[in-house]
């Protein structure tokens, strides 16, 4: 694999519009999840007068702070569902938005380490195999043969025992894919309002009828919710509540190196997940912070621990340096499932809860979300994530279950 | 790294804590008399301001005991730590909504 040279961008991808007194629909939040929301709904919907509001500039959320790992190998038949919808977009994505986004689908390894590992491992390559998911099990040697640089000797803590590989999964280049998003959405008449923070919601009885923000009032239709990791904050304003909990979630690179990683690998066990960019940077992450934070920074003992575990994987990157560590915050639900659908609020539209592994949703989420504010009804592919599942019960619970949640 | 201090043990790296969420929301007293609603509550949501939070931590590399901590979470500053027999300070952070409403 080579290094690929970065095209020039355009001068102006979007306008920068003064915000109308109304719009049909006013989303909140220019992450990934606001704007493909926003594309669908012009494209797939016909509904074009749409504002999407963010209080900083577009993507400057965890949008462009992930890891940028796609793959669709979700244990349930509910995630399979949108996440592999949202993989088959991906597949078309380049072309869709006429903007190259870096999609590279090199695969992604799921290593195991247990016995337990292993079993639930197989468990998992046959439930995709049953959804239609691409996913075999392979053995150390094969890990090896796909990733030459990884150690399998049996002289370390946890030994590689094998893994999952989905082979259509990858990465992508995020801000990109953003600025994709955002350049065909204000070509069909979206406008994208930058440095507009939404401080509360204009009420109707029970429906919502336009929101407060920095920049005045602004009258809307309907709202839809994309705020990631201040959605509760948001929530907390229109007088409901979501079952997330926002974390501090980091994320490493180093310095630039010769393409030495050909895929991506990720391990639950020891915790730390590894690609390398396209311009050779290798890119590094694990888990959240366990405490709640709005700070976009962690504690920097997550970042050693992801490192140890890295170099004992990959002995080779010992003498490779960290060059830089940030942090997002993360909406985290209980049984690491995103929420999408209605809200208690007449209008009013949640999506959230995607915690550390909403990236590769967003053309999957975006498509059914603007499907759910269209009709006023779940898309087939959330109906199972509403916020109902919470008091019915009926849980997806991919904790565990679906490797690392990234 | 946060610089957590420990009310039996005093200051002390924060990898030496395990944290335990937010404090103060009590098992509902009689839970049979919850309607669905009440019980998703109580099970799957907690508050999740930015701002002044009260919630729980052990100290599980050191005496293995629990306390509450007052902690802005936007700027991870410890306002106030205390013992689970002392009572939340007052006005010092909001109490959780569960209680509030089952109170
Ligand atoms: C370090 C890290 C690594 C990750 N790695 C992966 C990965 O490898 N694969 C993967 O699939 N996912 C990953 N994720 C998760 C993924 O980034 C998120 O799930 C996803 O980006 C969330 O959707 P979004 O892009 O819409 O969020 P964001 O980009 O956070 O967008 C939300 C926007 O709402 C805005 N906003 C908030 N409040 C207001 C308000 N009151 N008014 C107006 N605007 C407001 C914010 O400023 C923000 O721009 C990772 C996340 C992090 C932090
Ligand atoms: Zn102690």
């Amino acid at each position: 694999m080579n290094q690929r040279e970065l095209p020039q961008h355009p001068d102006f991808l979007w306008s920068n519009p003064e915000p109308k007194k109304s719009y049909d629909v006013v989303i909140v939040g220019g992450g990934g999840h606001g704007l493909a929301t926003a594309y669908y709904l012009a494209k797939n919907h016909g509904i074009t007068n749409v504002a999407v509001l963010e209080r900083g500039w577009l993507a400057g959320g965890n949008m462009a702070r992930n890891t940028t790992i796609i793959r669709s190998n979700y244990l349930w038949d509910e995630s399979a569902a949108i996440y592999e919808h949202s993989l088959k977009l991906w597949e078309g994505l380049e072309e869709e938005l006429g903007y190259d986004i870096f999609f590279s689908q090199r695969g992604v390894l799921n290593l195991a380490h247990t016995l337990q590992d292993q079993r639930d491992s197989v468990r998992r390559v046959e439930a995709n195999r049953l959804n239609g998911v691409d996913a075999e099990w392979v053995d150390a040697q094969q890990v090896k043969e796909l990733c030459p640089i990884i150690n399998i000797n049996d002289d370390i803590r946890y030994p590689v025992m094998g893994g999952t590989f989905q082979p259509r999964a990858g990465i992508a280049k995020h801000d990109w894919v953003a600025w994709g998003y955002a350049r065909r959405a204000d070509e069909l008449g979206v406008d994208l309002i930058q440095n507009c923070e939404v401080t509360g919601f204009v009420m109707d009885g029970d429906r919502v009828v336009g929101v407060e923000t920095s920049r005045g009032r602004i009258n809307a239709g309907k709202v839809a919710l994309c705020a990631a990791g201040h959605t509760s904050v948001l929530a907390d304003m229109a007088g409901f509540r979501v079952p997330i909990q926002s974390h501090p979630l980091q994320a490493l690179v180093s310095e630039l190196h010769e393409m030495v990683h050909p895929t991506v690998v990720m391990s639950n066990h020891v915790h730390v997940y590894v690609s390398q960019a396209h311009k050779g940077e290798l890119v590094m992450g694990a888990g959240v912070d366990t405490y709640n934070g709005y700070g976009q920074r962690g504690s920097f003992h997550v970042i050693e621990h992801q490192m140890s575990a890295a170099v004992e994987l990959f002995p080779i990157f010992a003498r490779a340096h960290l060059l830089r560590t940030w942090g997002g915050i993360v909406d985290v639900t209980l049984d690491a499932s995103p929420v999408m659908g209605r809200s208690p609020v007449d209008q009013m539209y949640v999506n959230c809860g995607w915690g550390t592994g909403g990236f590769k949703a967003v053309p999957g989420a975006g498509w059914a979300y603007a499907h759910t504010i269209a009709h006023d009804e779940p898309h087939q592919l959330n109906r199972a994530f509403g916020l109902e599942r919470f008091v019915s019960g009926d849980l997806i619970d991919e904790h565990g279950a679906a490797a690392v949640a990234h | 790294m946060m610089l957590i201090e420990c009310p039996y043990c005093g200051p002390r790296n924060e990898p030496e804590f395990a944290y335990g969420g937010q404090a103060h929301v009590a098992y509902p007293e009689d839970p049979n008399a919850l309607s669905d609603e009440e019980w998703a509550q109580y099970l799957f949501y907690r508050d999740n301001p930015q701002g002044a939070y009260a919630e729980r931590w052990v100290h599980s590399a050191g005496c293995r005991k629990w306390f509450n901590a007052i902690r802005n979470t936007r700027t991870y500053e410890i306002q106030h730590v205390y013992r689970l027999d002392q009572a939340r300070p007052d006005g010092a952070a909001p109490a959780p909504t569960t209680s509030r409403q089952e109170a």
